[in-house]
């Protein structure tokens, strides 16, 4: 098996507010034998400049990538828009060479060039394919069951298929898997696949708070417990502002939203306090109790 | 105003006259240009991208097929200026359903390029927009996370080149673009 050596691309989200997602991300990466690498001097991925300049999104993609080639190591990161935005520009630098040239012209004045040497994977990509189901299960020793949870995947972990080609998005289930791995039942539900709406958010509040409500609605609809997610913006959409849809619809949900190395370090043993449990804004407190 | 007429007003809204010289025949050669746009041509209106698009659900004015179309028909002026431009999630359902294999996805964001170009830059990507180039990351983190980092016990976060993210976006005339600000 290849050495289980990332640098750790952190993202923007994170480090602002998302902290609780990278403290349970290194706790369990380090149980399972995952060296984690600080990645230096990064900057953002590039995908929220795409919409103002395509050009600067793939040079401030490919700057990191080239930043990660000197360091000799793939990547790995937290946030699915990290993800798709890496492994996209990867693979269109490795496979279009007009535009490995636009690209590494505007490199050139900070010295870098982009060479196509390394890959880029999320979290989940990471567990799924590198560490495996197998390894993962035996590193429970709490099994979560009964919990009855709900996944949420994050569009970029999963779309466009042509660029990232990793699990299904029509019917993913690698997530699912990942869960059912330390011992909780993962729930279907209606539109389980949509977007949360959060890319919008800085334009318009409403379309995307009455779509986390639909996704919030039917996930009680079926019964879960909780919810799993493994993007720091799907999270603040249904953690963060649960409470202002609550108050928008006039409606309760109380609905916990874990980000999955939570789930999978309270299945590890870790107290709630190492998975900073407490940071999260539904209060998940009587959930773990029952546990 | 009663609910008939008010549906009846929407009807009209709907059934505009089209004036051939507010029509730009070459747009959408300028857009099939833009990486990723290249198959604009090939959308035939099945209007799949609007029936699984999650945003159209709940807008009562993003339609993904329409846009298409206008930008066909070289509407230029209209639909850079658009608000309903910034309406797309990038969520790539469209792109990964779509039986032309048109990237709308990407076909928004090359009309999201031209209307910034033209100055019309909603304040949030921008504000994203000099944060990146202020710190390398597109927010802000305040002190006060970066102190609680050390507490928790996490590495410190690493700092961003910003010589070379400055260089990067004057290279690429991204230091540029975002001046042209109008709205």
């Amino acid at each position: 098996m290849a050495e289980l050596k990332y640098l750790l691309f952190l993202g923007c989200a994170i480090p602002y507010r998302v902290s609780a997602y990278e403290i349970s991300t290194r706790k369990v990466a380090e149980k399972l034998g995952i060296e984690l690498v600080e990645m230096p001097e990064y900057n953002c991925c590039g995908l929220p400049m795409d919409p103002i300049s395509h050009d600067i999104m793939l040079t401030l993609a490919a700057r990191n990538l080239c930043v990660a080639e000197k360091q000799g190591l793939n990547i790995m990161t937290l946030c699915p828009g990290c993800a798709g935005t890496l492994r996209k520009v990867n693979k269109m630098l490795k496979e279009d060479k007009k535009l490995k040239e636009l690209v590494n012209g505007y490199l050139k004045e900070t010295g870098l060039e982009f060479k196509g040497t390394i890959e880029v994977k999320h979290l989940i990509q990471v567990l799924a394919e590198d560490v495996g189901f197998e390894k993962i299960k035996g590193a429970v020793q709490k099994p979560l069951n009964p919990l009855k949870v709900a996944e949420h995947n994050g569009c970029h972990v999963l779309r466009p298929v042509k660029y990232i080609g990793f699990d299904d998005p029509e019917n993913p289930v690698m997530l699912k898997k990942l869960i059912e791995a330390t011992g909780a039942q993962c729930l279907d539900y209606m539109d389980e696949t949509e977007c949360c709406g959060a890319p919008i958010i800085g334009v318009n509040e409403k379309i995307p708070l009455q779509l986390a409500r639909d996704k919030l609605t039917h996930i009680k609809d079926v019964g879960a417990q909780a919810m799993v997610t493994v993007c720091p913006f799907c999270h603040m959409m249904f953690d963060t502002n649960q409470s202002r849809i609550e108050r928008m619809f006039n409606e309760t949900f109380g609905l916990p939203v874990l980000h999955y190395p939570q789930l999978l370090g309270l299945a590890m043993g870790f107290s709630p306090e190492e998975l900073a449990l407490k940071e999260l804004r539904v209060d998940a407190s009587k959930l773990v109790g029952t546990l | 105003m009663s609910e008939k007429k008010e549906s009846q007003e929407k009807e009209t809204e709907q059934r505009i006259v089209l004036k051939i010289a507010e029509m730009d025949p070459k747009f959408k050669y300028e857009i099939s240009k833009i990486p990723g746009a290249e198959k604009i041509m090939l959308c035939f209106q099945c209007g799949t991208c609007t029936a699984d698009c999650p945003i159209a659900r709940f807008s009562e004015t993003y339609r993904p097929r329409q846009l298409l179309r206008m930008t066909q028909l070289g509407l230029k002026s209209k639909v850079l200026s658009s608000d309903v431009i910034w309406l797309c999630a990038a969520c790539f359902t469209c792109v990964d359903h779509c039986p032309q294999d048109v990237e709308i996805a990407s076909v928004l964001r090359a009309l999201r390029n031209l209307a910034v170009k033209e100055g019309f830059l909603p304040a949030v990507y921008k504000e994203l927009a000099s944060n990146i180039l202020q710190t390398g990351l597109a927010y802000k983190i305040p002190d006060l996370r970066l102190k609680k980092r050390m507490e928790t016990g996490l590495p410190p976060l690493p700092k961003a080149n910003l010589e070379s993210v400055n260089k990067l976006a004057e290279a690429t005339g991204f230091s540029k673009v975002i001046q042209t600000r109008r709205t």
